[in-house]
């Protein structure tokens, strides 16, 4: 398998269409979409009788969720754009839990988030030992990563958790960043989020809830994203990163050091994962490490940032999306969530509209049917079984890669290995 | 080099790279790596730990080969943990429920199973074929979907009931058991251990004795010059898929007709990843594979007895983690050592200098 160049990662790709003007720039073009999303929450809440939806308590959740999600989803943003495929982003991911835990019960959180990103780093090494020296498949290692974190880390908690916590799966408690909130401006939209306005109220609380009881890991974790953007959009050093995903041979011919930039960016992503990792044990819903934590997060991550296009921006949004659905689900169960059917049929109702302006109408009737079968779920159902929703995030990405896996674009060389000296 | 050397270095060096590996750590954490080897090589002699290995080295072989149909057509399905799962709890589903004459009642469950499998494997296939979705990530999703459908089903008002503290589906009556073969108190080799040597020869056939595998093989190395050929890659992915799915779902077979008639919560998970695990070791032949998952099943049985001197049984994984890592590396430093050793072969017959790219 290692032994052909061809990579079965690398999905059969779409030549991108032609260039339109663009008419807005991106960051309006998220302004709209963020304005669209409260909308369309809020009309839902309206309409199903579920405040739950635009509730502090909710959002707060969310984004305590979304966290983990979004590291490991920007640790594999850095090693694809390098054009290394990281599925062991779990791996690296429980490597960091348990560093955060070993590190946090003695030292407390700042060490606990350092020792994470050391232990995630060590993961991406390995990763990057093995693909970019070896040119091992991406994929195996990947997967090999994954058995290694999670039997290292089995068996590092045996030996050193074991004796103190009496229980072979679990850290002791590990202490938590105190929290912050904007003091004034909380106890105002709390008020506002009280007097059931609509839409005013709907926003109060959303805006609550990302403000209050906010950790100084959030505020990393938010800054990340945008700092990722500028280093990897807007510095020599990022151009170059990203010249290795989309070219390394063209790279190589301008002088870059193709591998060098390759394991900086897989032991940064290993860093990231890692800290994701360290986003769970520092959850203060949490007591410490536990096995089996990260329940597959890293690979949601990812799912994150191909939903994203492989750009921070889109990433935040699909670990957004992801940490929303889990928050609901915790906070208020199966039917509040149900009410995201509903409001999934609104959002279907106006692309239908869209698409039949545009004389689109084969998407028109596509969407059509869409919207009556999820229409069809929320009338005939009371609630949705929560063994199915804790994988909502699942089936959405497989409906996303469905429909839209023709306009997503990987980096163009990402998957593939190279070796040095092979385009002469 | 000789071409029989080739193949078994590389896996002979990476199981002594991981034994060395497990055994320094052994040291540091202060535990005698002699005592600990020794005791798991004197374990497979007690109890039923024996019989249970061969158990788990069939379970891991049908595993092993659902992972090894799709990579012959470079296709990863790493969704073979989801498909076992999903048809499990069909199967089981489905031999509580029927009411058939022995014999044909197991035959039918095994069919449930197989369909199951492939059906659930059928999404992927499909979505890589009609809209292009890198079957990766598609089977990553199915895996967490399958997780929660199986939870799910064995709800107490959905399929399953409530015994003592486990929730587990109808259990399956005798007539759709498959008996094993006893060996007193060494315990019971499952049946249907035999379906899987019987799968593993089948698998030897297709792939060579076959045009379909022929052709699987061919669409594999390169779908381009296979298309050339009249191959139609996309045929061939969508049956590899389904195949693999089939025969992922076999994989609880074995022990929910020979030992436990049902699906309970204590269901195992990750025979999956260790049967990703195995292909690689054995490089998708069927006789490696064989090796790959008695070596694993060894590992994971013999293990137990770490327990008793002092050392966590865990360390076995990070074996076997250590191993898929060097095997892999091992192959692909063999490969190279091999491609430079032709050059300079050439590059002397030919009367040209060294070439390029010699070195390692």
């Amino acid at each position: 398998m290692s032994t052909t160049s061809t990579n079965p990662s690398t999905a059969p790709l779409t030549v991108p269409p032609a260039k339109r003007k663009r008419k807005l720039p991106g960051w309006s073009t998220a302004m709209i979409g963020v304005a669209g999303a409260i909308v369309l929450l809020s009309t839902t809440s309206y309409l199903t009788g579920f405040p739950q939806l635009t509730s502090t308590g909710t959002w707060q959740t969310a984004l305590r969720l979304a966290l983990p999600i979004l590291l490991a989803g920007l640790g594999g943003l850095w090693a694809e754009r390098a054009g290394v495929v990281n599925i062991g982003l779990e791996g690296m991911m429980i490597m960091g839990t348990w560093g955060a835990a070993w590190a946090g019960y003695q030292w407390g959180p700042w060490a606990a988030l350092v020792s994470a990103a050391v232990f995630g780093a060590l993961g991406g090494l390995l990763h990057a030992i093995a693909t970019v020296t070896f040119g091992v498949n991406h994929i195996v290692s990947g997967v090999a990563i994954n058995l290694l974190g999670a039997g290292l880390t089995k068996y590092l908690s045996t030996l050193i958790f074991y004796p103190l916590s009496n229980n072979p799966r679990e850290s002791p408690a590990v202490p938590k960043f105190d929290t912050y909130s904007a003091a004034g401006l909380s106890d105002w939209l709390g008020d506002l989020e009280a007097q059931q306005r609509v839409g005013i109220s709907d926003v109060a609380g959303i805006l609550r809830g990302i403000t209050t009881g906010v950790s100084p890991l959030t505020m990393i974790a938010i800054v990340l994203v945008p700092a990722t953007f500028l280093v990897l959009w807007r510095t020599r050093f990022g151009l170059r990163l990203r010249s290795c995903g989309e070219n390394p041979v063209a790279a190589e011919s301008l002088g870059v050091n193709v591998y060098l930039y390759k394991y900086t960016a897989v032991i940064i992503s290993g860093a990231l994962a890692g800290i994701g990792g360290a986003a769970l044990v520092l959850n203060p819903g949490q007591p410490g490490y536990l096995e089996g934590q990260t329940g597959g997060r890293g690979y949601i991550g990812l799912a994150a940032m191909i939903f994203g296009n492989w750009r921070p921006g889109g990433l935040l949004g699909g670990a957004a999306l992801f940490g929303y659905v889990d928050g609901l689900q915790l906070r208020s169960g199966g039917k509040t969530v149900l009410a995201l059917f509903y409001g999934a049929v609104l959002l279907l109702a106006v692309i239908v509209v869209v698409q039949l302006v545009r004389k689109k109408w084969f998407s028109a009737a596509f969407a059509i049917v869409g919207a009556a079968i999820l229409y069809f779920v929320y009338f005939s159902l009371d609630e949705l079984p929560s063994e199915l929703t804790a994988y909502a995030p699942h089936l959405v990405t497989l409906v996303v890669l469905a429909v839209a896996s023709q306009r997503l674009r990987a980096p163009a060389a990402d998957g593939v290995i190279y070796r040095r000296g092979q385009g002469d | 080099m000789g071409t029989l050397r080739g193949k078994l270095l590389p896996p002979a060096l990476a199981i002594v790279f991981s034994a060395l590996l497990c055994g320094i750590a052994l040291v540091i954490s202060g535990a005698n790596p002699l005592t600990a080897f020794g005791a798991m090589l004197t374990q497979v002699g007690e109890g039923t730990t024996l019989v249970d290995v061969v158990n788990s080295t069939g379970i891991y072989y049908i595993a092993a080969l659902a992972v090894a149909i799709g990579f012959q057509m470079n296709l990863f399905n790493i969704g073979v943990e989801g498909q076992y799962r999903v048809a499990a709890v069909t199967a089981a589903v489905f031999g509580g429920s029927v009411t058939l004459p022995p014999g044909l009642h197991a035959l039918a469950i095994l069919v449930v199973a197989a369909v199951a499998g492939a059906l659930w494997a059928a999404v992927p296939a499909i979505l890589k074929v009609t809209r292009g979705v890198n079957e990766v990530i598609s089977t990553i999703m199915m895996n967490g979907i399958a997780l929660g459908l199986a939870a799910y089903l064995i709800r107490a008002d959905v399929f399953g009931e409530l015994r003592g503290n486990n929730i587990r589906t109808p259990e399956i009556p005798s007539t759709g058991w498959v008996p094993g073969i006893s060996f007193g108190s060494s315990g019971t080799v499952f049946g249907l251990v035999l379906l899987a040597a019987l799968l593993g020869v089948g698998y030897w056939i297709m792939m060579n004795r076959t045009r379909f595998g022929f052709e699987l093989r061919a669409s594999g190395e390169s779908s381009t010059a296979a298309a050339a050929g009249g191959i139609s890659a996309k045929k061939m992915v969508l049956i590899a898929m389904l195949l693999s799915g089939a025969i992922a779902g076999l994989v609880a077979m074995p022990e929910i007709l020979g030992r436990d008639h049902t699906y309970n919560l204590n269901f195992p998970g990750g025979i999956g990843f260790s049967g990703i695990a195995i292909a690689l070791l054995g490089r998708n032949h069927p006789g490696g594979i064989a090796l790959g998952a008695l070596l694993w099943a060894f590992l994971d049985k013999s293990g137990l007895a770490l327990d008793n001197v002092g050392v966590p049984r865990e360390i076995v994984t990070i074996m076997q983690g250590a191993i898929v890592l060097s095997v892999v590396v091992a192959y692909e430093v063999v490969r190279r050592v091999e491609l430079a050793a032709e050059q300079r072969r050439v590059g002397r017959q030919t009367g040209t200098a060294e070439p390029v790219g010699g070195a390692a």
